[in-house]
């Protein structure tokens, strides 16, 4: 009955979709209050519908209902409920259930909280969403039905992948589509306007936090499905320029790029045609991803559910989206006029700047990933585009870009003078010097990591500077400097915060430049000196979970001789999935992590894998800063109440 | 300066219509990608080999004497009227034991594989044929990993289908599981059977 319910609760949205994606239209295309009037309640309604659909398939997976197909092919009875839960987005049909009702979530708070919007605005942008909505619920109704039976029910599921099990890839998928969708609420903004013809600075009051908002999460959901592939995959490293995580990155690009030229629109109504591009561009990007992803042509170790058949209906959705809102850009763009004019040498020009180099870097990202994919179709060559490409094509991009980060913060808007924030932030200047030098001195010839960490203190410096240099430092007295710091807007300290925390990411990042690592085989009792520390392999015995069976290895690490800490890698089997997980032990300091991967048990000895990875937490912990900024900038007075610019100037006009 | 006047506002009129360019033409290239997988003729996951569409190099293997088996070299490949999977296997290695049910199951079908026993002490061979099952029609005992290299294997277990003239066809690097076998291997054999 449960499921059935959530099937009628996915066709009832889906004809919820239909309504909002036209009366609204119609509606502001003429001027008809009431029906405009009517996008809000849709709205509302498809969200509750969605959420319905979606509670009846986690109530599937909870009660381990072996009817529904779905929960045969993911779940098993003896899995952990937590496992259970998680596992109802764990596959395709449960994944694009999650995206719909994040995509509702997000049409219904622009229907709740935007009632201070001009009334045409916020029915277009629902009809927007409507119309995305309903593609997708078409695409989960027609191709992936997550409610199907199956008759005579099986005794037990099939099992989940066992990489999944695990808590850093539940709470993945969903701040990654939470950041996806995000975009499509700033693209729907940007269709309307399109629509319109007008772009002004009320509409970049509402691009920045939507923007901002998808930012933080999708930041988040990079940051932990690059933790996850350190501590899960076993490889010891956090970001393999994979193709799937480039279709998140790819979006993250310009996304960033878009967060800073809508504060151009906001501030200046500068760059609008640009903004708008960006904003088409950042969603168009998301569903790039969820595209090569989901049908199968990438060659990627992370896809797990791949259908041609079902790649030809996401091809079909992107381009009614993608092509119709280039086509709509092409048609309408030129008639937006730029109104506020600045000079190169500007906070506008510095954002400018900035948006060039995300665009390049992100230009390179994407070449780099579908270049494999158009020589194979092309010319049946096959290549792989490694790391080496993308380390070396976006690095001399990515340096730039962080030189410009401290600088472009501290410049006035509309005319600035390079000379004097230069000399605001020298200290900054010689504290990376300092560390590229210290690097070198200590670390050895390790240029790329001395770069590295000289950036990373140039991007702290500069945020200290910048926040300093607000509050008046050094031109008023002290207690002054404190209460003015404390008096700020909220979004210069957010701003302050994101790019310190891009700092610290970039300091994770170079310190696992230095990172060593060791390949031993030891026998039981037996040790190895390593990082400084000895390494004695204790014992290897077997252990059973819940539904895996594993080798498990006891290693103590000693310093000195006293014991530090004792680890235990270990190899899972799932007998369900004939499956091999490796389970690394990771001991952290936050200033190194040991990483211990336990390998083949071959004639008595065991091979362990040792990693030293300096600095390896601050990675995520980086990530988790700039998403902090962000949201300390959407708490933001000017964004919490919202001015109603637009319709003073419309009463004026 | 009325020229130029005149020029800009058609570049940036181009410049417009370049994010629908690029969107039309990569929403084709995969348009063309997705036909390709559904009909075979596009496989981002198959991993190329210099030798599809060519000859095995020469070899000459010596057999494990305990099973009874015949000794494998390369003029045995071209031996028979139909297509042959030659399979690149180890006792040690552990996937080798995951796609062993679906070699037994090949075998069933009549499908000959040829053995190559890779770095391998004959007595732990012989006790995983003797535990799991022989599939094997031939098999060679390739103990310094030579032939391996020659054929540039990636690592065990690895499979390569040759058709009736001894040409190699398709190669898969890895276990065959359930899945490879009946999407690839199946229509392979049907393919290069006719």
């Amino acid at each position: 009955m449960i499921p059935e319910l959530g099937h009628f609760a996915l066709i009832l949205a889906a004809m919820l979709s239909i309504a909002q994606s036209s009366l609204p239209m119609i509606g502001a295309h003429r001027a008809d209050a009431r029906l405009m009037g009517s996008a809000a309640p849709l709205a509302l309604a498809g969200f509750l519908a969605v959420a319905t659909a979606f509670g009846a398939l986690m109530w599937s997976y909870a009660s381990n209902d072996t009817t529904v197909a779905n929960v045969v092919a993911n779940s098993h009875s003896a899995k952990p409920m937590l496992f259970k839960l998680t596992g109802t987005w764990g596959n395709h049909e449960g994944s694009m259930i999650l995206w719909v009702m994040v995509l509702a979530a997000c049409s219904a708070s622009v229907a709740a909280f935007g009632r201070r919007l001009p009334s045409a605005l916020q029915a277009r942008v629902l009809a927007v969403l409507g119309m995305i909505s309903l593609g997708f619920l078409a695409f989960i109704i027609l191709t992936s039905n997550p409610f199907e039976r199956v008759w005579p029910p099986p005794a037990d599921g099939q099992g989940l992948n066992p990489l999944l099990q695990d808590i850093g890839l539940a709470i993945h998928p969903p701040l990654l589509y939470t950041g996806y969708v995000g975009y499509a609420v700033t693209f729907a903004f940007a269709v309307a306007a399109l629509i319109e013809g007008r772009v002004d600075a009320a509409w970049g009051r509402w691009v920045r936090p939507w923007s901002l908002a998808a930012w933080s999460f999708l930041t988040m959901g990079i940051a932990i499905g690059s933790w996850w592939a350190y501590y899960e995959l076993g490889w010891g490293g956090y970001w393999f320029w994979d193709p799937v995580e480039n279709a998140s990155l790819l979006p993250w690009l310009a996304g960033t790029a878009l967060l800073h030229s809508a504060i151009v629109v906001e501030k200046r109504e500068a760059l609008k045609i640009w903004t708008v591009l960006l904003a088409l561009l950042a969603f168009a990007l998301s569903l790039l991803g969820t595209f090569l992803v989901r049908s199968g042509v990438l060659n990627s170790v992370h896809s797990f559910a791949s259908d041609p058949a079902r790649g030809i209906f996401i091809l079909c959705l992107l381009a009614i989206y993608i092509v119709g809102a280039f086509a709509l850009f092409a048609w309408r763009a030129p008639s937006m006029a730029p109104a506020g004019v600045f000079s190169p040498m500007s906070r506008e020009g510095a954002i400018v700047l900035n948006n060039l180099l995300l665009c390049s870097i992100c230009a390179v990202v994407l070449v780099g990933t579908l270049y494999p994919l158009f020589l194979d179709l092309l010319t049946d060559q096959m290549i792989s585009v490694g790391p080496p490409f993308f380390n070396a094509a976006v690095g001399p991009l990515a340096l730039p870009l962080i030189m410009g980060m401290a600088v472009g913060p501290m410049m006035a808007w509309k005319r600035a003078a390079l000379w004097p924030v230069l000399q605001r932030l020298w200290w900054a200047a010689c504290l990376a010097l300092l560390a590229f030098i210290l690097t070198l001195a200590f670390a050895g010839w390790h240029v790329l990591s001395a770069l590295g960490f000289a950036a990373s203190f140039w991007l702290l410096g500069g945020a200290v500077a910048d926040i300093a240099d607000r509050s008046g430092l050094g031109r008023t007295r002290l207690a002054n400097v404190f209460h003015r710091a404390r008096g700020l807007p909220r979004s210069a300290w957010g701003a302050a915060i994101a790019h310190a925390g891009m700092g610290v990411t970039i300091l994770g990042i170079s310190g696992m430049g230095l990172a060593t690592e060791k390949l031993v085989s030891v026998p039981p009792g037996g040790s190895t000196q390593f990082a400084g520390y000895e390494w004695r392999l204790e014992g290897i015995r077997d252990v059973t979970g819940p539904n895996f069976t594993a080798r498990r290895a006891t290693v103590t690490v000693l310093q000195d001789g006293r014991v530090l800490r004792v680890m235990e890698p270990s190899k899972r089997f799932f007998p369900l999935g004939r499956t091999t997980t490796t389970e690394a032990a990771i001991h952290t300091n936050l200033v190194r992590d040991l990483y211990l991967v336990l390998g083949e048990e071959r004639d008595g000895e065991a091979v362990l894998r040792l990693h030293n990875n300096p600095l390896a937490p601050w990675i995520w912990l980086g990530a988790g800063i700039m998403a902090l900024g962000g949201a300390l900038s959407l708490s933001d007075r000017r964004i919490r109440i919202a001015a109603p610019a637009r319709h003073r100037k419309e009463a004026t006009a | 300066m009325s020229e130029a006047t005149a020029k800009k506002p058609s570049r940036r009129k181009l410049l417009i219509y370049a994010p629908l360019a690029v969107a039309g033409v990569a929403g084709l290239g995969f348009w063309a990608m997705l036909r390709g997988l559904q009909d075979g003729s596009f496989d981002p996951r198959g991993v190329p080999s210099a030798l599809i569409g060519r000859h095995p190099p020469q070899f000459t293997l010596p057999g494990l004497d305990s099973s009874g088996l015949p000794p494998l070299a390369s003029n045995d490949l071209r031996s028979f009227d139909r297509p042959i999977i030659v399979n690149f296997w180890a006792s040690w290695c552990v996937p080798c034991i995951i796609e062993h049910p679906q070699l037994m199951a090949l075998q069933r079908q009549g499908v000959p594989i040829l053995g190559v026993n890779y770095k391998d002490r004959p007595a732990d061979a012989q006790t995983f044929l003797t535990r799991h099952g022989n599939p094997f029609l031939r098999l060679g005992i390739d103990v310094p990993g030579r032939v391996a290299i020659d054929w540039g294997v990636y690592g065990v277990p690895e499979s390569y289908l040759l058709d009736r003239e001894g040409v190699i066809r398709w190669r898969w690097a890895g276990p065959i599981t359930p899945e490879v076998l009946s999407q690839d291997i199946a229509p392979l054999l049907r393919r290069w059977g006719a």
